[in-house]
């Protein structure tokens, strides 16, 4: 069996619940590239993350979730106890799957066994986060570049970005 | 997610995506995307297999490496131990997504409105 067709399916899965507007996905025809500076070996990897990931210790980012709160760009240091962290989000097939798991989908811990082994040269000292926003236009002029920021500022090499 | 790849690729930093909503990546366009064929939410792996957690991240330093150029998709190579039956089901009424009067829906009115007031306030 093939992968899913996720647009096709939630087009029509909104379209017999009466939304008849259906979602216009991002679409370029330009595709940037950059390639590897740096070995990976020597490169800092930064993990960045629309999984709504927070940590339990930090006030303020356990009352947005609580509250259901959508904000701008955060981070999560990277040496967070992975039993600090947890994700309320609802955006993931709960039939089939759970979000039990940080690293599941948050692999934060999996990229700091890269860097001990010497795969990656160091993981950046924070992942990432942002929300999966209405307005792709949001994404791509406040997001997008606070993302950047954030990266250029802690000297990040190359990152992986991992959608929930 | 792909926004911010793009993004990031076109100011200098090399990025690999991994998910599994393979279409939507893929018609955003990105410059580097490992495919795993897993349940939205587990892009990364079964929940608790480390070992397979391992491997797609192995996989997709790889990727970052062995890229020549944009739209570089790979398969990750590992299965959903319980088969494939979960793509049959995926956005049906069977198992709706987000269930219409549920908590679940109520918790996403909620995210929308206060999204919504925190534009118009010009915080986001």
């Amino acid at each position: 069996m093939s992968y899913v067709r996720y647009i096709d399916k939630t087009r029509e899965y909104y379209r017999r619940q009466g939304y008849e507007k259906p979602y216009r996905w991002a679409h370029f025809d330009d595709v940037p590239f950059t390639a590897l500076k740096t070995p990976l070996a020597e490169s800092t990897v930064a993990l960045i993350s629309t999984s709504e990931i927070a940590r339990r210790s930090d006030d303020d980012q356990r009352k947005w979730f609580e509250k259901g709160e959508m904000g701008n760009v955060y981070s999560i240091p990277s040496d967070t106890p992975l039993e600090d962290l947890f994700s309320q989000s609802l955006s993931f097939d709960k039939y089939a799957t759970s979000l039990d798991d940080v690293n599941a989908f948050f692999p934060i811990t999996r990229l700091q066994e890269m860097a001990a082994d010497g795969r990656i040269g160091a993981v950046g000292p924070n992942a990432h986060a942002l929300f999966n926003a209405y307005s792709q236009r949001h994404t791509r002029e406040v997001d997008a570049p606070e993302v950047l920021a954030r990266c250029r500022a802690e000297g990040v090499d190359v990152a992986l970005l991992v959608p929930v | 997610m792909s926004l911010v790849s793009r993004h990031l690729e076109a100011n200098g930093i090399p990025t690999v995506v991994v998910a599994n909503a393979r279409d939507i990546v893929e018609h955003c366009g990105v410059a580097r995307l490992l495919y795993t064929d897993f349940p939205l939410g587990s892009p990364c792996g079964q929940p608790f297999d480390v070992a397979m957690q391992r491997g797609v991240i192995a996989a997709a330093l790889d990727l970052l490496e062995s890229a020549t150029g944009p739209r570089t998709t790979v398969e990750a190579p590992f299965k959903w131990s319980k088969g494939d039956a979960w793509k049959d089901k995926v956005f049906t009424d069977e198992q709706p997504w987000k269930e219409k009067g549920g908590e679940a829906e109520a918790e996403w009115e909620a995210k929308k409105a206060l999204y919504r007031k925190l534009k118009e306030e010009g915080k986001v």
